[in-house]
């Protein structure tokens, strides 16, 4: 069986042997910053911006919603069943579905719509991520089969960074099949090094912080 | 150096366009890298850098341990690990499946290790249709090409070359501006996503702790691969091993910023096992084919075990002279530049291309780049000094095949093996004094030297056996 030659021949070429302990891996390195919330917005914002992502803040969830539904006016769009998205009655907005929990019914929901509509779990201020982890109120192809996807967020999911991520999450396994973190729009920049945005994934990404 | 990496060569230099487009590509990604490096950026750089590689470290020097935790901690979420040792395991194990599942259309993103075992052609020799997605590769493969760069695949086509491929082998209007080429090929994948039976990727990194696969990517492709079909299988080089997750925060600040000058790439997907209960989507079966193709060849040798270590951002390509002028196809293998130049003779042997090591100034501008400090130049030193036994011991080799096949010749022609015996008693040397130490030089030269000079050939006598038994 391979599985037992390729073992045998690293612990040969190693000098191990089948079962043996490991000395402690160098410790873990998180150094997380000290960045107060209004910070890590403007923080965030500039990240997203510098992708050629648009930004919002909304002061209450209300207004978020009422924000969306200027913004895919005359469009189709399809909601993911993050409860946030309900509380800011955007999951009830005309032309938008939500609270789908059918694997086809879905794809096939997000293969036709203009626009996909999640919250997200965490969002990173350095960076400019949105992290988004699998669970019945998120999917996966929500935020990646429309050619534009908006994300609302509650202010106190902005983290600083991708070292407070993993401090607040050590083993993103143990919670779901799948965690992504989205940078901006899809891209690509394969044709003579031009870049072109809305590759594969959504060109066009809004991210509207509440609070 | 062989004729043909000699040509190719000679080929790519006398090609201004492409010099021209090596050359503009590789300085925009290196001037991009500095800018996101810089002390007033990141202040931590060096600190990452070895943070880095005392985790490659001691992950390789612990790799048996790290492959069992690793799949110990899939299982747990309902993914299965498959070990292979060359291509012709990994599409086994592949074609098997789709049999099995009948499936007919893969959908694969962008992996070199994918290339190193020609997975695309095994699969469609079997009749499977098999799609690059990344945009780049997508275009390779109508070209049936190899990669030019390991992150940027189609450096070496031009957007005419594209309208070209695209009106050839998708049938399709000529079209020759950008974005709406990018359009085209987002429609035409689209609807493969859509109606493929199994996914295939890579892997960044493989992390133990957590049986995850993480893929890092820019297109989305990535994403639709290991999402939409509902088989996935990730391939992946059994270096890819990290211990833990939070080794991330690290790894993943180098690998953006070092490969194209990104913060983080557009997409970071950290998968593990298949859809669980209650999420909407993804893949109902999850695998990990585990590679081994000659990784294990590279691991008793302390010095050049650190070419495992090796992350695959590609920033020694843009750095290395040599690669600036040579380009990607000039490599004898899939891997090209630095990278390239030390685990291919790793991996295939030293012989597959003799002059490969030789191929680099030694400047050390790759290890100066290099997240994970590997010292390649070093590396580079150690397989010259292996080419160069290698060569003396074929060498050798060929003298002693030449003098046996003249002693087997000699022994199946008995009329002349006696000859000779006569012959060389009749000029054998007065006793004591030996057939070759009495023999001047240059007869006793070369390899031959240090084992005559303790032995010799025996006296002869003064009738040989033959002889006695004919007198009998
Ligand atoms: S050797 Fe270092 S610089 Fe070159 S691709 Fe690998 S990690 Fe990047």
């Amino acid at each position: 069986m391979s599985r037992d030659n390729i073992l045998h021949r690293v612990r040969t070429a190693l000098g191990r042997s089948a079962g043996q302990a490991v000395a402690d891996p160098p410790p873990v390195r998180i150094r997380i910053p000290d960045v107060d919330m209004e910070k890590r917005i403007s923080t965030i914002f500039a990240a997203i911006e510098a992708l050629a992502g648009k930004t919002h803040r909304a002061a209450t969830p209300a207004d978020a919603g009422g924000f969306v539904a200027a913004a895919i006016e005359g469009k189709s769009a399809v909601a993911s069943n993050a409860p946030f998205l309900a509380e800011c009655g955007i999951a009830s907005l005309p032309g938008v579905r939500s609270g789908i929990a059918d694997r086809e019914e879905l794809r096939g929901l997000c293969a036709a719509a203009d626009v996909g509509i999640t919250s997200a779990d965490y969002a990173l201020a350095d960076t400019g991520s949105l992290v988004i982890i699998s669970s019945p109120h998120e999917a996966r192809l929500v935020s990646l089969l429309p050619p534009a996807h908006i994300a609302v967020v509650p202010r106190d999911r902005i983290l600083t960074g991708l070292d407070e991520l993993f401090s607040i999450l050590p083993n993103p396994a143990a919670v779901a099949s799948s965690m992504v973190l989205i940078t901006g729009p899809s891209r690509t920049a394969d044709i003579e090094q031009i870049l072109v945005r809305g590759v594969h994934g959504p060109g066009q990404i809004t991210v509207v912080v509440v609070g | 150096m062989s004729v043909e990496f000699d040509r190719k060569i000679h080929n790519t230099l006398a090609d201004a366009n492409l010099q021209l487009a090596i050359y503009t590509a590789t300085g925009r990604l290196k001037d991009k890298r500095i800018e996101t490096v810089a002390p007033d950026a990141l202040p931590d750089y060096q600190e990452l850098r070895t943070q880095a590689n005392a985790v490659k470290k001691h992950t390789i020097e612990n790799l048996d341990y790290y492959l069992e935790e690793f799949q110990r901690s899939l299982e747990a979420h309902g993914g299965k690990v498959v070990y292979a040792k060359d291509g012709t395991e990994v599409a086994d194990f592949v074609l098997a499946l789709a049999k099995d599942r009948g499936a007919r259309l893969i959908v694969k993103s962008k992996s070199m290790t994918t290339e190193e075992v020609d997975l695309n052609e095994r699969l469609e020799d079997q009749g499977l249709e098999a799609v690059e997605t990344d945009l780049g590769e997508f275009i390779v493969q109508l070209a049936r090409e190899r990669p030019y760069h390991i992150v940027a695949p189609a450096l070496h086509l031009t957007r005419y070359d594209v309208a070209d491929l695209f009106t050839k082998r998708l049938n399709l209007p000529r079209e020759t501006v950008i974005e709406k080429q990018t359009a085209i090929a987002r429609s035409v994948l689209r609807q493969k996503f859509l109606a493929a039976d199994i996914g295939i990727s890579g892997a960044n990194f493989l992390v133990a702790g957590s049986g995850a696969v993480v893929l890092v990517e820019n297109e989305g492709n990535i994403r639709l691969t290991t999402s939409a079909p509902k088989i996935h299988i990730a391939i992946a080089g059994i270096e890819k091993m990290i211990p833990r997750a939070q080794d991330l925060a690290v790894f993943l600040k180098l690998l953006g910023r070092s490969g194209t000058g990104q913060l983080l790439t557009v997409y970071t997907s950290f998968l593990s096992g298949p859809r669980r209960s209650g999420e909407t989507d993804g893949p109902d079966e999850f695998y990990v084919v585990l590679l081994d193709n000659g990784r294990t060849r590279l691991l008793p040798d302390r010095g050049k075990r650190q070419s495992l270590y090796c992350i695959r951002c590609g920033a020694c390509l843009n750095a290395c002279p040599v690669y600036r002028k040579i380009g990607g196809h000039s490599f004898p293998w899939v891997y090209s530049g630095p990278i390239g130049a030390i685990i291919t003779p790793q991996f295939m042997g030293v012989s597959h291309e003799p002059g490969l090591p030789f191929a680099s100034s030694l400047c050390g501008a790759c290890s100066e780049v290099c997240p994970v400090k590997i010292d390649i130049p070093k590396v580079l030193l150690e397989l010259r000094s292996d080419v160069t036994k290698a060569e003396a011991r074929d060498q050798r080799n060929r003298l002693e095949r030449l003098a046996f096949r003249a002693f087997a010749w000699l022994m199946t022609h008995p009329r002349l093996y006696e000859m000779a015996g006569r012959m060389a008693a009749s000029v054998a040397p007065p006793d004591g004094s030996g057939w070759i130490r009495g023999v001047p030089a240059p007869m006793n030269i070369g390899p031959l030297r240090a084992w005559l000079s303790q032995r010799d050939l025996p006296p002869a006598p003064a009738r040989s056996f033959r002889e006695m038994w004919r007198r009998r």
